[in-house]
This record gives C-alpha cells, structure tokens and sequence, in this order.
C-alpha cells in the first residue's frame, strides 16, 4: 500500500510540472492551430540559461526564473513573427507547413546547445537537490514539492490572466473565432506572437523548475515535446483546465507504469493512453469536463 | 518540355554506369544511399504529397521492413534475401492496422498519432528482447563485399517504385488521391470513400518503405531500435527529403534524396576533410537551417518551384508562371 502511495505521490508532483509543458503547448494548439514541436527544446533552451546562471553566477535555480521566463518569451515572439506568421500567407501543397517548421526549429535548438554545451549530461546540485519531507512513511521530494507548488501559482497566474484582463481575453477571443476576433478590433498578428512567447515562457519555467531534479544534454527536449503532445491530446486540444489535468493523468500514468510494468517502458505507457485518447475519446478529458 | 526530357535521359544513364565509372566504394556507398532515400522519400511522398495525410512517422514501416530481413536470418535461419519478398507484404499488414487507427484522424490528430505509433514500435521492439535482440540490435553477414550489386539493387528498387508511383499517379486512384489531398469531404460527397483510398496509398507507400528498411538491413549488416526506428533519422528526414525536393511531385523526393544524403555526407566528413573537424558536428544544425529556409522561402521544393528558380536565375521577369508539376 505504501508503495502505491508513494507512486501516487511522485505521479502527481511531477505531473504538476508536466501540466506546465502541456499549458503552453495547448495555448499555442488553441491560438494557432499548429503543434508546436519544438516546445521540449524551447524548455531545453531555458535549463541551459538556468544551468550557466547557477554554474558561472551563482545564481539559485529558483530565481532565474526571473531571467529564463522572458528570454523564452522574447525567443518565442521571435519565432512566432519572423518564422511561423510569414507561413500563412504562403499557398503550400503540404498544410502542415507551420508544423513541419518547429520541427526545423528544435533542430536548430538543439543542435546551437549542442554546439555551444557538447553532449555531455549536466545537472545543477542544489544544496536541497536530494532533500526529502517524511509525512509518515510517504516522502516527500523537496524541491519537487516546491516545482509542483511554484507551478501551481504560475498555473493560477495564467488563470488570472487569461480570464480578468482585456489581453487575455483577446487570446480567447482569438482562439474562438479568429475573424470575428480581427473584426472586433483584436490585433490577432500580436496576439498570435504573445500566445507563442507565453507558451515558451510556461515550457521555460517547467525546464527551470526541472532542473535541480533532472540532468541536462541537448537532447532531452524530444521526449518533453512528446509527453507535451500527449499532455495536450489527452487533455483536448486547447484547453487549459484539460491540459491541467492531462499533466496530472501522465504524471501518475508514467510513475505507476515505472513501478509496476516496467522502468524501460515508463514512456510507452505514456504513448499507449495517448492512441487510446485519440481512437476512444478524441475529445480528451475536456469532454468529461464541459470547460 | 523536350530537353527536359533529354536531362533525365541523361541523368538516368549516368545513374545505371555510374559503379562502373566510379571506382571508390565510398561514394558508391552515398549512391546507395541516397537511391534507398529516393524509395522512402517518394514513398512519403504519395501518401503525403498526393493524398495530404502527412505520416510523421514513416520510421514505423522502415523498421518493421528491416526487422522483417533481420529476423528472417535470427528466427527462421534463412538468408536475409528472403526479408526483400517478406517485408513488403509484413509493412503492409502493419500499415493496415495503423490506417484504421490514424485515418479516423484528420490534420493535426493524424499527424501526431503516426508519430507516436513509430514510437510504441520503437520502445516495443527496445523491450521485446526475446523477439529484437533489444538494444544491442541484430548483426548478420553481408552476402556481397562488392558494393556495385548492392547498388544495381538499389537502383533497380528505385526505379521500380518511382515507376509504380508515376502509373499510381496517373490511374485513377491518382486523381482519387488528389482529390482527398484537396478537400475531403467533398471527395466523399463525390462518392470516393477516403477511408478506402487513404488505406491504399498507405499500403503502397509502406510497401516500398518496407523493402527500403529490408534492403537496409541486406546492405548495412547491422540493424538496431533506435537506428531504423529514429524520429529524427528516418521519419522526419523522408519529410525532409520529399519537401526539400518538392512534395506532390513525381521527380521531386529523387532530387531532394540525392541532395539531402550528398548534404549530409559533406557535413560530416567536414566537407571532405578540407574544413576542420569540428565542422562535421553541424551537419544536423545545418539541416534544421535548410528545412526553415525551404519552408519559408521555397515552399513546394526544387522541383516544385522549379519555374520560379529559373525566373530568378534568368532574371527574366516576362515569362509566364507556369503551374506546378513536372
């Protein structure tokens, strides 16, 4: 039993970072129609700004924040603006342009980290890194808990955002009904690179809160940008309570299937729930929700 | 279009002499190569360019054609051979499941689940060891040291499936296919049941990419998951390769094949050992360049925008845009 709870428990912690990823992957998704796979490299980017902060100033993980959060969303307006905006007005064979081009993108994410850091793993040791909280038997991960509580102000924030000021209705508006949003007066150009620059800055806090727990190579966007996906169809696609709960969904999944499948298969099981979603409810969890 | 006709001529005897002509088995391993790309991009590409279901996850039937070949030699102690009859009809089978999965999808959904169906294969056949060999991948004797029969191989598979293709193209389950690329539904109110034609070019397209990966497996010697399983190796490349050269068109994944592979192989021999060597590193960096350029700028590839490289070229800005196709 208390291993159960113990698998419970670390399901949902990291389940909370990934509701992170999935929220700005499901921002774009609304807005803009496009699946952004270069949403894990974006959050790749932000860790290696977290990890030179932490290695050359010094600076705690928790307080580049400050720094990563607005680098990500400056480089995803950029993006957003000189990259995928041209694309609409381009007449194409293919009508996945947008997507095929953040494929380009987080190669060359990945590969100018790789260029500047090599291949090599590197993590940042907090002195809290391996902290632990016992309630009982069950523990607590420290810096998990403080992710996962960091996370959930950031998730409220966006809340706020997105549902008491004008710009964040704007982005509703625009993910309604583009036109009509045109229509009423939304600068849909701006409001298109501000979702895009939003959703970096989600996956860039994510990639920062991750990094006193995990390790750090070029590649580890690709698997982020896969559980994002899943997180997103899982969820529905554009909703922003259903990506909360998709995170929470995956996180569990993913621990659950560690402990009683296989570690080897931890990512499968995660693939497997997202072909189901698809056949079964293509909807995703929003459908049982009717947010 | 007559010389047109004349360069292909060409370009096709140069082709069929080239081993003879060129004595270095390196870059008649390249040649190889690239011809194995020109089935997987054309292959890609008619079911994406002519029938608008982009498969980000092609990597699925090339693994599981090359899987075919490799267990032949492990489980039934036949020679690998055997794998180019076998991996054609088992990629389609394989295909057949993962249409009546993925074609009840549209766009965005469809794209996403082709991707992660390559995946479940690929961690399937890591944890399958019984079945795989896992991680450490299957190692067999390759039948020719001389490297010009396995390009005649190559060659003759290239031509056979760009032909086949092209007779596709032009029957009438080509203009069905363009139909459904267009707009789907009023193809199904034309009476064209999009299910049907979706699985068939499906299975086309699988078939051949499932002899490439047999092929792959009889060439190379050497197989193993994340190689012929890879996301970015195999899946997005054979996207690459069709859309660099221009997606929708018959000759255009040959094109983007050759000039992907002999991109590739530039990069990462640091352009041939003149440049210095941490060059050879940027090879997929320089990928990633090419693909934002080709979709921002060129976006219906070589072959594609053919007409409007040539206006640039010439500078002649009188002559008529002719539309697309070759």
């Amino acid at each position: 039993m208390d291993v159960f709870i113990q698998t419970l428990v670390s399901g949902i912690l990291i389940g909370g970072i990934y509701a992170l990823v999935g929220l700005g992957m499901t921002l774009i998704m609304g807005v803009m129609r496009i699946i952004n796979l270069a949403h894990g490299q974006l959050m790749m980017v932000a860790m290696y700004i977290t990890f030179v902060l932490y290695e050359y100033l010094n600076i705690d993980p928790y307080f580049s924040l400050l720094v990563s959060m607005p680098a990500l969303f400056l480089l995803g307006v950029l993006i957003q603006k000189y990259l995928l905006n041209p694309l609409l007005r381009i007449e194409s064979i293919i009508p996945q342009n947008q997507i095929l081009m953040t494929v380009g993108v987080a190669m060359v994410l990945t590969e100018v980290m790789r260029f500047i850091f090599h291949s090599d793993y590197k993590s940042v040791k907090t002195p809290y890194s391996s902290a632990v909280l016992y309630i009982s038997s069950i523990a607590f991960n420290f810096p998990m808990l403080i992710a996962f509580g960091i996370a959930m102000i950031l998730t409220a924030g966006l809340f706020f955002f997105l549902l008491k000021t004008d710009t964040g209705k704007s982005v509703r508006a625009t993910a309604q009904n583009k036109d009509a949003a045109l229509l009423l007066g939304v600068n849909a150009e701006w409001i298109t690179q501000l979702t895009y620059g939003l959703g970096a800055a989600l996956a860039a806090a994510a990639g920062t809160l991750l990094l006193p727990i995990y390790y750090l190579y070029p590649d580890v966007g690709g698997p982020f940008t896969l559980k994002a996906f899943i997180i997103t169809v899982l969820g529905g696609l554009g909703s922003t309570v259903g990506a909360i709960m998709g995170g929470l969904v995956l996180g569990v999944a993913e621990s659950l299937g560690a402990t009683y499948i296989s570690m080897a298969l931890k990512d499968a099981v995660g693939m497997v729930i997202f072909v189901l979603v698809l056949v079964f409810m293509p909807g995703g969890l929003k459908t049982l929700t009717k947010v | 279009m007559k010389p047109n006709h004349w360069s292909k001529i060409i370009i096709v005897l140069f082709l069929a002499i080239f081993p003879l002509i060129v004595p270095s088995d390196y870059y008649r391993h390249i040649f190889i190569l690239a011809l194995m790309w020109v089935v997987i991009g054309s292959s890609w590409n008619l079911l994406a360019g002519y029938t608008g279901q982009v498969s980000f996850g092609h990597a699925a039937f090339f693994g599981v054609g090359a899987y075919t070949a490799g267990l032949c030699v492990t489980k039934l102690h036949i020679s690998a051979w055997w794998g180019m009859l076998l991996a054609g009809p088992v990629s389609m089978v394989v295909a057949f499941f993962i249409g009546c999965i993925c074609f009840r999808l549209r766009g965005p959904y469809f794209n996403l689940a082709t991707l992660a169906i390559a995946e479940i294969l690929r961690l399937t056949a890591i944890v399958w060891r019984d079945l795989t060999e896992g991680m450490q991948g299957i190692l067999i004797m390759r039948t020719f040291r001389n490297k010009t029969y396995y390009y005649y191989f190559a060659l003759i598979l290239a031509a056979a499936c760009i032909y086949a293709i092209y007779r596709v193209i032009r029957s009438k389950w080509g203009y069905y296919f363009v139909a459904i690329r267009e707009d789907q539904d009023a193809a199904e109110s034309m009476g064209i049941s999009s299910f049907r034609y979706k699985t068939f070019s499906l299975l086309i397209s699988s078939f051949f990419t499932g002899l490439a990966g047999a092929f792959y497996m009889n060439y190379m010697g050497f197989i193993d998951p994340e190689v012929v399983f890879s996301l970015y190796f195999i899946s997005i490349m054979a996207i690459l390769v069709a859309i660099i050269g221009g997606a929708g068109t018959i000759w255009g994944p040959a094109v983007g094949a050759f000039i992907m592979v002999l991109l590739q192989e530039t990069f990462r021999s640091s352009f041939f050992g003149l440049f210095p060597k941490w060059v050879s590193q940027a090879h997929v960096l320089v990928f990633g360049l090419l693909v934002i350029f080709v979709i921002r700028y060129m976006t219906n590839g070589i072959v594609g925008d053919w007409v409007k490289i040539q206006r640039l070229w010439s500078k002649n800005k009188e002559q008529p845009l002719a539309s697309t196709g070759s």
